[in-house]
């Protein structure tokens, strides 16, 4: 922290661009908490990398049972990516009530945001039930193991970001838009917009790519 | 020094800040990352099931379309941009990437190839038996 405090004049505009900054001493504790938390979620992205992994590896080994072709249903995943693609832009609008610090809107985003998440994880579930009802489950094939796993893992990352959510909303109503909650609403904004770009992977890798004939 | 540009006194910007915008401004990012985003998507699922393109390019477009969406993402939803007080991020970001393709690429290229030196299954199963 101290290093940033005894940049020098010297030092203050080393790529040129013409923005000179005098001695901006030690970062804020709101980009402080956001950078962490933005390495928090590379590091998962990257751990999701190791699932995307074992799934391409894995998808054409079926073992007999049933190829991705066969138990994908292109409508529903379509519905899944729109939900979750409006709760992103929606979960956008409640931060910027939160910033503006308007309570209808913000209370509007975040149950519009809750809902769509919902929806989406309704979905998913009851695809999960039906597959394994069928005798689909994930200990039929290493595809089937690698689709559950990987698939299954972002739920539970969706599942958390609703939690969250909800604890975000209880902790405005309790506390109000106090300088820690609007720095935790900035991390679950962060949250739920980088299981959107992860969400691009999975429709894209497991259900079109994988679901191709 | 009369002619520098005017920044705030703040100076980095926070991941998923955006520099000082009104919030008309600010929601009109959203739209159009949310529009941007939607074509990208209805693009794929049309590409995925349609037969009017040359079928051996369908993966590789949807690889593209994929990639060009997680990056209307990053810029519209994340407001990581190449702007100087967001180079942290950025770096963090190039990091992480580096380490995705590293593991995805490096799994993948090294499975097909173990994959193509291995006998066929049932070869050895008898050899086992």
């Amino acid at each position: 922290m101290s290093m940033t405090a005894a940049v020098g004049h010297a030092h203050a505009d080393p790529h040129h661009i013409g923005v000179v900054i005098e001695h901006p001493g030690p970062a804020s504790k709101r980009i402080v908490t956001a950078y962490g938390f933005w390495v928090f979620l590379l590091s998962d992205i990257v751990m999701f990398s190791c699932f995307f992994a074992a799934y391409a590896v894995l998808s054409g080994q079926t073992a007999g049972g049933p190829s991705g072709a066969e138990i994908f249903e292109q409508r529903n995943v379509a519905i899944e990516t729109v939900c979750l693609l409006l709760s992103s832009f929606t979960c956008g609008m409640a931060s910027i009530a939160a910033d503006v610090r308007n309570r209808f809107w913000f209370y509007f985003g975040m149950a519009v945001t809750c809902v769509l998440g919902v929806i989406f994880l309704v979905i998913e579930f009851r695809e999960f039930a039906d597959l394994v009802a069928r005798g689909y489950g994930p200990s039929r094939s290493a595809f089937l193991t690698s689709f559950f796993s990987l698939v299954g893992c972002h739920g539970l990352h969706v599942s958390a970001g609703v939690l969250w959510l909800l604890t975000m909303m209880a902790q405005v109503f309790a506390k109000g838009f106090r300088a820690d909650v609007l720095r935790r609403m900035m991390c679950f904004a962060l949250f739920w917009h980088a299981l959107d770009i992860i969400w691009v992977g999975v429709f894209s890798v497991v259900y079109l790519l994988g679901g191709a004939p | 020094m009369s002619d520098q540009t005017h920044i705030p006194t703040g100076h980095d910007l926070a991941p998923g800040e955006e520099e000082q915008h009104s919030v008309g401004e600010r929601i009109l990012g959203y739209v159009v990352g949310l529009v941007l985003a939607l074509l990208l998507t209805a693009t794929s699922f049309f590409i995925a099931g349609t037969d009017l393109v040359w079928q051996p390019s369908i993966p590789v477009a949807l690889i593209v379309l994929a990639i060009a969406q997680m990056g209307v993402h990053l810029v519209f939803f994340l407001h990581i941009t190449t702007g100087p007080d967001n180079t942290n991020n950025v770096l963090a970001l190039a990091f992480g990437l580096l380490v995705v393709f590293l593991v995805v690429g490096g799994t993948v290229w090294i499975m097909s190839h173990l994959n193509g030196n291995m006998p066929p299954m049932d070869q050895i199963m008898r050899m086992r038996t």
